[in-house]
C-alpha cells in the first residue's frame, strides 16, 4: 500500500530527526529540566569557591555553622513559601505573619506570664488561623493570592505593632522554652542550634509529604492545571485552602526559630525575610507558574542566599552591593527557569 | 457491521425528556437518549444543537431543569461530575484534564491514589508508587496503546494522541460502565485518530457503553452503532451507518431533510 510506505518513510525521517546528535547546550537543557536542583547547586558551589578565594575564612566550620544559623529563619519560611508557590500562588504575608506570631508568643510568655509551651501552642494556633484566613480569601472568595496576601501583609504587620506598642520583649523575660531554639550543640567541627535542626526537620517532613502522599500529588496537580485537576476529581478548592493552613502552621514554627535566633520577640527583626523567602524558592528552581519544583531546591536556594550575604560581607563588600547581587541572582534564576521550561515542553 | 440495536436490554444509561434553559435560551427541549452495553452512540449536530448541554447533563456538569436520567434502570440525580463518576459514568473532556507536570501513572491515579499496605499507608498515608506504576502499565497496555514506552514520562512530553490515550485509560481504568468522549479526535492527526478509534472499539468489545460527540462524519460513520442527530435543542432522530449515508445525516442535521419516523430504528 502506498499510504503505508509514505507513512513508514515519514516515520523514518522523523526518527532520523529525533535521533540527531544534540548540541551540548541542548543536552544540558534536558538534564536541567529533569533535575531542576542542579542549576542552583552549581551556583552554590561556584559561589562557595569564589568566596573562599576572596577570604580563606569562608569555608571554616565556624563560618559554615554561622551561615546555617543565619539561614534558619529564611529557610524555614521558604518551606511555607514553596508550598504556596507550587500551587501557582504567592504568599507576601509570610514574613509579617512570622513577626506577628512571634509577638503573640512573646507577649503571652513575657507580659502575661503564660508557661512557654502554652504560649507556643497558642502562637501555632494563631498561625493556623491566619493561614486559614489567607486560604479562604484565595480558595473561596477567589481573590488572586498576590492581592489577598498583600492585604494580610498589612493586617499582620499592623496587628504585630498594635500588640507590642513598638516595644520588644527580651529573651530573659520569655523563659527557657521559647528561646530553646537558640540552644547550640557541637556536631563534629560544626555548631548547630536546635533552630537549625527544626528547620531541617521541616524540610524532611514536608519533602516526604509532598513526594509520598496523595495530598502532595494534589498540590502539584492543582498548581500544574487547576481546572484539569478539578475535572479529574481533585477537590482543588479544599487543597488550596489546606496549603495555606499548612503554610500558616509552618510560618508559626518559623516564628519560634526567629525568637531563638534574636533572643527576643521584636517587630524590628527580619523585615526583609518575606522577599528573601521568595528569592530562596525561585533560586531553588521552583516555577512561579506552579506545578514544578522541590523542597530540596528551595533548601539549596536558601543556603545560596545565605552564602551570598555572608560571603560578600566576609569579602568586605558593602551591604548595598549584597542586595544588588541578590537581585541579579533572582533575575538570573527566573530567566533560567523560563529557558528550561521552553525547551522542556518541546522534545 | 453486524450490530443490532439492543432494544430488548435495559439501557446502561438513558435520559427522558431533558430540558435545560439558560435564561431565554432553550438549550435542550425534551431530549431522550439511550446507551446500551457494548455499543457506541455518536451524538452529532450543528453548533447550538444542544450536543454539549446534553452531555453536560449526562455527566453531572449541569443539572437539567426537567427530565429523568437512569443508570441501569435506577433513577439518578447528578449534582456534580463526581456523582456521575460514582455511578460509573466517566467523561473524557476535550481539554483532557491531565496535569501536565505529573507523570502518566500519577495522572491515571489522580484523586484515586493507592496507599501502601499496613501502617505506612493507613497511618503515615504513604503512596504506593510501585503498585500504581505497575497497574498503570497494565491498564495502558490492556487498551492496546503501544506508543507509550515509559510510564514515568511526564504528560507534557507526550504527543496529542498519547495524551488522549492516557485520558481514556483513566476514564475506563476504574470499573466505569459508560464513557463519554467530547471530540476525542478533534486535535489529532490521521494516524492518531485511528489509534483512538481502535481504543474505542476495544471498549465496545469489553461491553462498555460509549458516547461519542464528534464533528467528524467519517469517524462517526466508521465507529458508531447508532447516531443520534441533535437539531435546535431537540432530537432530530437516531440513524445507523447502515441505513443512512453521511450526506443524509448532514441533511437531517441542518434541517434540509426530515427523518421519517417510520424508518427510524
Amino acid at each position: 500500500m502506498t499510504s503505508t510506505t509514505a507513512e513508514a518513510t515519514a516515520t523514518t525521517a522523523a526518527e532520523v530527526y529525533k535521533a540527531r546528535p544534540l548540541t551540548p547546550l541542548q543536552k544540558l537543557q534536558r538534564v536541567l529540566h529533569r533535575h531542576p536542583e542542579i542549576s542552583p547547586l552549581a551556583v552554590l558551589v561556584v559561589a562557595c569557591v569564589a568566596f573562599q578565594l576572596a577570604n580563606d575564612r569562608f569555608l571554616l566550620p565556624s563560618n559554615l555553622s554561622l551561615i546555617l544559623q543565619q539561614v534558619s529563619i529564611i529557610g524555614a519560611l521558604a518551606v511555607a513559601q514553596t508550598l504556596v508557590i507550587l500551587t501557582a500562588g504567592i504568599d507576601l504575608s509570610v514574613g509579617a505573619l512570622m513577626i506577628f506570631v512571634s509577638m503573640v508568643m512573646g507577649t503571652l510568655a513575657g507580659s502575661t506570664g503564660l508557661p512557654g509551651p502554652l504560649a507556643l501552642a497558642l502562637g501555632l494556633l494563631v498561625g493556623v488561623a491566619a493561614g486559614a484566613f489567607n486560604g479562604l480569601l484565595v480558595a473561596r472568595v477567589r481573590l488572586p493570592p498576590f492581592i489577598s496576601t498583600l492585604g494580610t501583609l498589612s493586617i499582620f504587620t499592623a496587628l504585630a505593632l498594635l500588640m507590642s506598642h513598638g516595644t520588644s520583649i527580651q529573651g530573659n523575660q520569655l523563659g527557657g522554652f521559647l528561646t530553646w531554639t537558640s540552644t547550640s550543640f557541637p556536631v563534629g567541627p560544626f555548631h548547630l542550634t536546635t533552630g537549625v535542626v527544626l528547620m531541617i526537620l521541616m524540610y524532611l517532613v514536608m519533602g516526604g509529604v509532598l513526594a509520598h502522599t496523595a495530598w502532595g500529588r494534589h498540590v502539584y496537580a492543582v498548581g500544574s492545571d487547576e481546572p484539569a485537576a478539578r475535572l479529574a476529581g481533585v477537590r482543588s478548592s479544599r487543597v488550596l485552602l489546606s496549603v495555606y493552613v499548612v503554610a500558616g502552621l509552618l510560618v508559626a514554627v518559623s516564628a519560634w526559630v526567629l525568637i531563638g535566633r534574636n533572643n527576643a520577640a521584636t517587630t524590628s527583626a527580619a523585615v526583609d525575610a518575606n522577599l528573601d523567602s521568595i528569592t530562596a524558592v525561585v533560586i531553588g528552581g521552583t516555577s512561579l507558574f506552579g506545578g514544578r519544583g522541590r523542597l530540596l531546591g528551595t533548601f539549596i536556594g536558601a543556603v545560596t542566599v545565605g552564602v551570598f550575604r555572608n560571603g560578600l560581607s566576609l569579602a568586605r563588600v558593602d551591604v548595598l552591593y549584597q542586595t544588588l547581587a541578590i537581585g541579579i541572582l533572582i533575575i538570573a534564576a527566573v530567566a533560567l527557569d523560563q529557558w528550561i521550561r521552553r525547551t522542556g515542553a518541546r522534545r | 457491521m453486524t450490530h443490532t440495536t439492543p432494544n430488548d436490554t435495559t439501557a446502561l444509561l438513558s435520559a427522558r425528556g431533558l430540558v435545560k434553559t439558560y435564561g431565554s435560551v432553550v438549550a435542550l427541549d425534551g431530549v431522550d437518549i439511550d446507551v446500551h452495553a457494548g455499543e457506541v452512540v455518536a451524538v452529532i449536530g450543528d453548533n447550538g444543537a444542544g450536543k454539549s448541554t446534553l452531555i453536560k447533563c449526562l455527566t453531572g456538569a449541569e443539572v437539567p431543569d426537567v427530565g429523568t436520567i437512569t443508570v441501569e434502570g435506577r433513577e439518578v440525580a447528578f449534582r456534580t461530575p463526581q456523582d456521575a463518576r460514582d455511578a460509573g459514568i466517566e467523561t473524557v473532556y476535550q481539554t483532557l484534564s491531565l496535569a501536565p507536570h505529573l507523570d502518566i501513572a500519577s495522572n491515571l491515579f489522580l484523586s484515586r491514589e493507592l496507599r501502601r499496605p499496613g501502617f505506612l499507608g493507613s497511618g503515615l498515608r504513604l503512596l504506593d508508587h510501585k503498585e500504581m506504576r505497575r497497574q498503570a502499565e497494565e491498564k495502558i497496555s490492556a487498551l492496546g496503546i503501544r506508543t507509550i514506552q515509559d510510564i514515568s514520562q511526564v504528560v507534557e512530553t507526550l504527543s496529542g494522541g498519547q495524551r488522549q490515550a492516557v485520558a481514556i485509560a483513566r476514564a475506563v481504568a476504574f470499573g466505569s460502565k459508560v464513557v463519554v468522549l467530547d471530540e476525542p479526535t478533534a486535535a489529532l492527526g490521521v494516524r492518531e485518530t485511528g489509534q483512538v478509534l481502535d481504543v474505542l472499539e476495544g471498549l465496545r468489545a469489553r461491553g462498555l457503553g460509549v458516547v461519542l460527540i464528534s464533528h467528524n462524519m467519517p469517524n462517526v460513520f466508521q465507529i458508531a452503532d447508532r447516531i443520534q442527530i441533535q437539531r435546535l435543542g431537540r432530537k432530530a432522530g437516531v440513524i445507523t451507518p447502515r441505513t443512512h449515508t453521511p450526506a443524509e445525516a448532514v441533511a437531517i442535521m441542518t434541517g434540509a431533510m426530515e427523518l421519517d419516523a417510520a424508518v427510524a430504528p
